[in-house]
């Protein structure tokens, strides 16, 4: 057996996710090499072949893979795919992006979102927002896997020492170009990875409310997230969504603030160890999954919250 | 421009899924059924291109059995011209769906592939990219703003660090995320209307593809539950508990 893991990057740094698609394919078993695809994307290929557990990492610098168009990056990982039983990347916006396209240039099946590996060909993945298990068995000879990274540990950053080999190849599809990316919350702490997060939602009544969020979140180390009302109604931009259509986290401690609890919320977040809500209805259905309910006007709690810590 | 919209039937929103007890699956027997969120946000675009004299005919398209015709109707309702029913009672995987997506593509000669981001049942998040490889056609995912002009399309795309603007070629295949438009609500002479438009059925069998599943289903179980928690009476005693009991701040 052999697993070839598709790196995430921006060209400057492996992103974290891919770490817990490394130790996916630890639990697959066989060899690990990684695929990094971009554009001056040396130093990218040097972190990572420092991950624990990993023999060889695959460069192809290239500008037709500056910024991972899915038509071209897709020409390449078939190209590799051909020497590998498993093909993973994490289920991220980029894994989903490319990894079906490539899939079905290889004419395989995609195994989406794994949440547990039971055997080389047996896979656990959720579906109906979570609120089902699936066990499916593949029968293609190579598995095109994308991994639920909440639902791995992150893979050691230090300790291997692969060799690091450039290849060429793929093909330079000329169908779609990078034109620009909006990030609006760089100063933000990192929402996928955070040990505690703060999430507001229709309750919060506005984008400028937020900002008692962000005081609590400060003196915590939490990053803030939202729920789909609040995005919607454009209190928060779409990268802070939790959900089924958002990102799905689980931090040590889950702060849902003016969230009623709706099924695709719960989602995103119910896999978090511990769940405070605090919501002024008793009824919503969040207290059903918090560990500790607070029945009150946030207006009122959160200040003092803020106050407390 | 012809466009082609894919749609799904699926569960409602609304509804929690149920495991059977048999554990062979989720039990949809009498469950409500609706056309997939994201479906009618891929059709609603196709609408509003048709309004903006970009689009011209507008199909409906679902693989599926049973009453996936009652959803291609809602689809109809909505306002495309006409729909076709793959008439299969099996349960197809994403790339099956999308080899019988990309004949129906072809036959009739869209330039342009709307779909939904994900089916809320499955949540595989793969068809429309099958879709595009498998036609060699342009991919633009999770779109939140769509704006064709002649051979070429400006996307923005709901991606995890934010929005992501792309320039594709038509013709393309795209998949629509919730904020790309607020879908339009059927109303009843639109129902009626909807009963005469053209409906053709295609048997799956007959286009002669590998539609073989690889993938089997062993079981389909309940997931852990959460135990109950308890209601505290104020923000000091949260603070309190969070410190000494959970021991997570
Ligand atoms: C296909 C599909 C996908 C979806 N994906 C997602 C997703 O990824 N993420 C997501 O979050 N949602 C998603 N949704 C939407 C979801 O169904 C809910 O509509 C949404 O989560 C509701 O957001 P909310 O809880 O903020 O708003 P509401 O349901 O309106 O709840 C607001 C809550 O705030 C409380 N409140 C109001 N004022 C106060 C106050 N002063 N003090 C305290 N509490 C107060 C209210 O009691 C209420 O419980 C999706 C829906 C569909 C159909
Ligand atoms: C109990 C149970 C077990 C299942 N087991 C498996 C399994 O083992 N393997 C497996 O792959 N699937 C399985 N399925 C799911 C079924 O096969 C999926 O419906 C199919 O794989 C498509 O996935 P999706 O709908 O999540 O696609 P997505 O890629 O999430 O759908 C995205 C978009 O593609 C389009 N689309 C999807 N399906 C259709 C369609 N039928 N007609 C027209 N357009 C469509 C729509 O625009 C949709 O919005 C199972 C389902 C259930 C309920």
């Amino acid at each position: 057996m052999a697993n070839l893991v598709i790196v995430e990057h921006d060209n400057n740094e492996v992103a974290a996710a891919t770490l817990h698609a490394v130790t996916a394919a630890q639990q697959i078993g066989g060899d690990i090499d990684l695929l990094v695809a971009g554009e001056n994307c040396g130093a990218v290929a040097e972190e990572a072949a420092k991950i624990a557990g990993v023999s060889s990492v695959k460069v192809a610098d290239d500008a037709k893979f500056g910024h991972h168009l899915a038509e071209n990056l897709a020409t390449l990982i078939v190209e590799v795919a051909a020497g590998y039983s498993h093909v993973l990347a994490s289920a991220t916006t980029f894994g989903k992006n490319v990894m079906p396209h490539a899939a079905a240039l290889l004419d395989k099946a995609q195994i989406s979102e794994i949440v547990e590996v039971k055997s080389a060909d047996t896979f656990v993945r959720p579906i109906y927002a979570g609120n089902a298990l699936a066990t499916v068995q593949s029968s293609d000879s190579i598995k095109i896997i994308t991994v639920r990274t909440i639902k791995f540990e992150a893979a050691a950053a230090e300790g291997g020492s692969a060799n690091v080999e450039a290849i060429s190849g793929g093909t330079d599809t000329g169908l779609s170009s990078w034109v620009s990316q909006a990030v609006s919350s760089n100063d933000q702490v990192d929402l996928t990875s955070a040990k505690i997060v703060i999430s507001g939602g229709r309750g919060m009544q506005s984008g400028d409310n937020f900002s008692m969020l962000h005081s609590v979140a400060d003196k915590l180390g939490a990053a803030v997230g939202a729920s789909r009302a609040a995005v919607d109604s454009g209190f928060v931009p779409n990268e802070f969504q939790v959900g089924q259509t958002g990102k799905v986290i689980a931090p040590d401690l889950y702060i849902a603030v003016g969230i009623s609890g709706a099924i695709q919320h719960l989602a995103g977040m119910k896999e978090s160890k511990v769940i405070v809500a605090i919501n002024n209805d008793s009824e919503a259905p969040i207290f059903q999954v918090a560990d500790y309910g607070l029945v009150a006007d946030l207006f009122e709690a959160v200040p003092e919250l803020d106050a407390a810590l | 421009m012809k466009i082609l919209v894919c749609v799904k039937r699926v569960l409602d929103p609304q509804v929690k899924a149920r495991v059977k007890a048999d554990e062979s699956g989720v039990d949809l027997a009498n469950a409500k059924m609706t056309m997939n969120p994201f479906c009618e946000n891929a059709l609603e675009e196709a609408l509003r291109l048709r309004e903006a004299g970009i689009g011209e005919e507008i199909i409906v398209a679902s693989v599926g059995g049973g009453k996936t015709e009652e959803t291609l109707r809602h689809g109809l309702a909505m306002g495309a011209d006409r729909a076709i029913q793959v008439v299969t009672e099996e349960t197809l995987e994403p790339l099956a769906i999308a080899k019988v997506l990309k004949q129906v593509a072809e036959q009739e000669s869209v330039g342009l592939v709307l779909a939904g981001k994900q089916a809320i049942d499955d949540d595989s998040n793969q068809t429309a990219q099958m879709l595009s490889a498998l036609l060699g056609w342009s991919q633009a995912t999770y779109c939140s703003e769509i704006k064709i002009e002649g051979d070429k399309a400006t996307v923005t795309r709901e991606v995890d660090a934010g929005l992501e603007t792309i320039e594709v070629k038509m013709p393309a295949v795209m998949s629509a995320d919730l904020r790309l438009n607020e879908p339009r609500y059927v109303k009843l002479p639109d129902v009626m209307k909807a009963k005469r438009k053209p409906m053709d059925k295609i048997e799956l069998d007959s286009l002669g593809l590998d539609t073989a599943n690889r993938l089997t289903t062993l079981k389909v179980e309940e997931p852990e539950g959460r135990a109950a928690g308890v209601i505290v009476n104020s923000v000091s005693e949260l603070v309190e508990k969070l410190r000494n009991e959970a021991k997570v701040i």
